[in-house]
């Protein structure tokens, strides 16, 4: 059971039906992604890898084709449903960060635990564990604008593993970061795909970004142009 | 879950203290007019109802004729037609409970250094009952008193007060009415203003016989200026106002064409009109307030609209990280209802204190039920709940992707 993979998506298509009529986003894309896998996913704008990345989250439906996630078919499952299995499997890193204003970065951590509907003692127990683990125990009280970009970042990333989910997608996680913040935020996701075997899949356009997975997805056109493994980092992430 | 969602909705509302204050005004005016108007028309009301009761039930007054045209009553258009053997024949009617003859006059009245010119009425005992109106203190007179004419008085609280002292007992003292000695055998309970206005405790009460023979004597004997008669019940009254009709008009000798000498109101059906009247005036304040209740409702709804569009990417991202249709609906609906219930609390003091406000200034009487404020709140709840819910509808249906997107 372990090792099925995580996602398997078979004969996907995607059409957007626009003005100059429809747009095949993606075009028969076919792969599946194991436990433990560390993925970029690379092409230029347009090519179709948001698409891919917003059907990988649940958070846009393919127009043919099967995507099974954790063994779900998700095509199969109602807007609720697809909502838990959000909040149970997928942790979600966004380029903006998306953190609630509002809340306190304690309470943004806690924020998917609060719709799995666990208690504020556990609650905060937990997200406040999370947020230690990406060195900011010290400011639970504080809210995201009074913290750099970086920092929020780490905030996010703590929101997306409170729940241990299995998958994390991160869509251009250091898109809006300096180099350094970036490596450093990239070496959070390598020791979590390392240490904690959660299954990462990230989209980025920068190549040393990139170079952090083990494994290399392109698109061009809304199609699958290349896939390739590095054997030695693979073989290195799962001793 | 709901923990949360209140926190949020509560620090949503104190993100725009400005714009959250606005809208809520809307309620507090809406709910605070509300409780105002239902207080002024429930005072009225009551100052209606209170003096329909001082009146007594059932009630009809027969009116001697001085309003008929001349002529065929031989010139005697202004003199008094009914009389006591007239009360008398009524009182034997079927449907009739009591019947009061009544011989009003003003007089002056002297008690020692006091004096005082109050309405002085000939009846019999059983206007007490007529009228509903019982003794503070002392003894009524009774049908031998009547008899015999004798010279006792009950006096109205007013009187009291204007002719003895706040210790003295006035059981038993005499008091000169027109020069003769009464004695007083017992006081009135306060009864209040009539619906006219009219202090009705102004009064003095002798026997009938009395009034006609030692104070006001007229030049026909046994004259009565009216007869106020009760029926038995409110379903008999018309029937009674009838029989009352038939039995005068034949008493009087009076053709079938011709015009009565006498006239019968019906009391009860004046004071209802009455009753009625303020009843709707009072539903009529409340429904004018509701609408400002109304519109404070689309304030909220209009805001919430407002809200929700600006929170369009946090939807998102809570959408993204596992909130279900419902998780966003009820966050959004719990801060419209929060909205409409804290301006609906601030609404009710502002009516309380503007309802005790009026009633300093003006005298006027208002009356704020326990009903009027339970209900106008669970009218603001379910204002936020019907004009919160097309937004967070709107809201819990919006697509994670589009709502990520939103800038």
């Amino acid at each position: 059971m372990a090792d099925d993979p995580v996602i398997r998506i078979e004969g996907l298509y995607k059409q957007y039906k626009t003005a100059a009529g429809p747009v095949h986003a993606l075009n028969n894309v076919t792969l599946a992604i194991s436990p433990g896998e560390f993925v970029a996913v690379m092409g230029p704008s347009g090519s179709g890898k948001s698409t891919f990345m917003n059907i990988l989250g649940c958070l846009d439906l393919p127009t043919s084709g099967d995507y099974f996630l954790n063994g779900a078919d998700v095509r199969l499952l109602d807007k609720d449903r697809q909502a838990k299995l959000r909040n149970d499997v997928i942790g979600f890193v966004f380029q903006g960060f998306n953190l609630l204003a509002r809340a306190s970065l304690l309470e943004n951590v806690g924020l998917p635990l609060v719709y799995a509907g666990v208690k504020k003692g556990e609650r905060d127990k937990r997200s406040m564990e999370m947020l230690e683990s990406v060195g900011l125990g010290k400011y639970p009280a504080s809210f995201p604008n009074k913290i750099s970009g970086g920092q929020q970042q780490r905030v996010a990333i703590a929101r997306a593993l409170v729940n241990n989910p299995r998958l994390i997608l991160a869509d251009e996680p250091t898109g809006n970061l300096d180099t350094k913040t970036s490596r450093e935020i990239m070496d959070i996701f390598t020791k979590l795909n390392r240490e904690q075997g959660i299954t990462i899949v990230l989209v980025t356009h920068e190549e040393d970004i990139a170079n952090y997975a083990e494994r290399h997805i392109r698109f061009k056109d809304g199609l699958l142009i290349s896939d390739e493994k590095d054997a030695a980092r693979s073989a290195g992430g799962r001793a | 879950m709901i923990g949360p969602m209140l926190s949020e909705a509560w620090r949503a509302m104190g993100a725009n203290r400005m714009r959250t204050f606005l809208t809520m005004l809307g309620m507090i005016i809406g709910v605070g007019a509300v409780i105002l108007m239902l207080a002024i028309g429930q005072g009225t009301q009551y100052l209606v109802n209170q003096s329909i009761s001082s009146m007594g039930s059932n009630l009809f007054i027969i009116m001697s004729g001085s309003s008929t045209s001349g002529g065929l009553r031989m010139g005697m258009g202004a003199t008094p037609t009914l009389t006591l053997t007239d009360s008398e024949a009524l009182g034997e009617l079927s449907g009739i409970a009591a019947i009061a003859p009544s011989a009003p006059g003003v007089a002056q009245i002297v008690y020692g250094p006091n004096n005082w010119s109050t309405s002085v009425m000939g009846t019999t005992p059983s206007f007490l009952t007529v009228r509903d109106w019982k003794l503070a203190s002392g003894y009524p007179f009774n049908d031998s008193d009547v008899r015999s004419a004798t010279r006792v008085a009950l006096v109205g609280e007013t009187v009291v007060k204007n002719l003895f002292n706040e210790s003295e007992n006035p059981i038993g003292k005499t008091i000169r009415i027109k020069q003769s000695p009464f004695i007083i055998v017992g006081v009135l309970a306060a009864k209040g203003q009539s619906l006219d206005g009219r202090d009705q405790d102004d009064t003095v009460l002798v026997p009938v016989t009395t009034a006609q023979r030692k104070l006001f004597g007229t030049q026909f004997q046994g004259t009565v200026r009216f007869i106020m008669a009760q029926a038995t019940s409110a379903e008999a009254m018309p029937a009674v106002e009838k029989s009352i009709n038939q039995l005068l008009r034949q008493r009087h000798h009076i053709q079938e064409k011709g015009d009565s000498d006498f006239q019968v109101r019906n009391l009860t059906a004046i004071a209802e009109t009455a009753a009625t009247a303020t009843k709707v005036m009072s539903y009529m304040l409340g429904a004018i307030a509701s609408i400002s209740l109304l519109v404070g409702g689309i304030g909220i709804m209009n805001i919430m609209l407002v809200s929700v569009t600006e929170r369009t990417r946090e939807i998102g991202i809570r959408v993204a990280i596992g909130a279900r249709r419902r998780d966003i609906l009820m966050q959004f609906l719990l801060e419209a209802i929060m909205l409409s219930l804290i301006g609906c609390l601030i609404g009710v003091g502002l009516g309380i204190g503007g309802a005790g406000l009026v009633n300093q200034i003006t005298g006027m009487t208002v009356v704020i039920t326990i009903n009027s404020i339970v209900v106008s709140f669970f009218v603001a709840a379910g204002v936020g709940v019907f004009f919160g819910w097309y937004p967070a509808n709107k809201a819990s249906k919006l697509e994670p992707i589009d709502a990520l997107r939103y800038e």
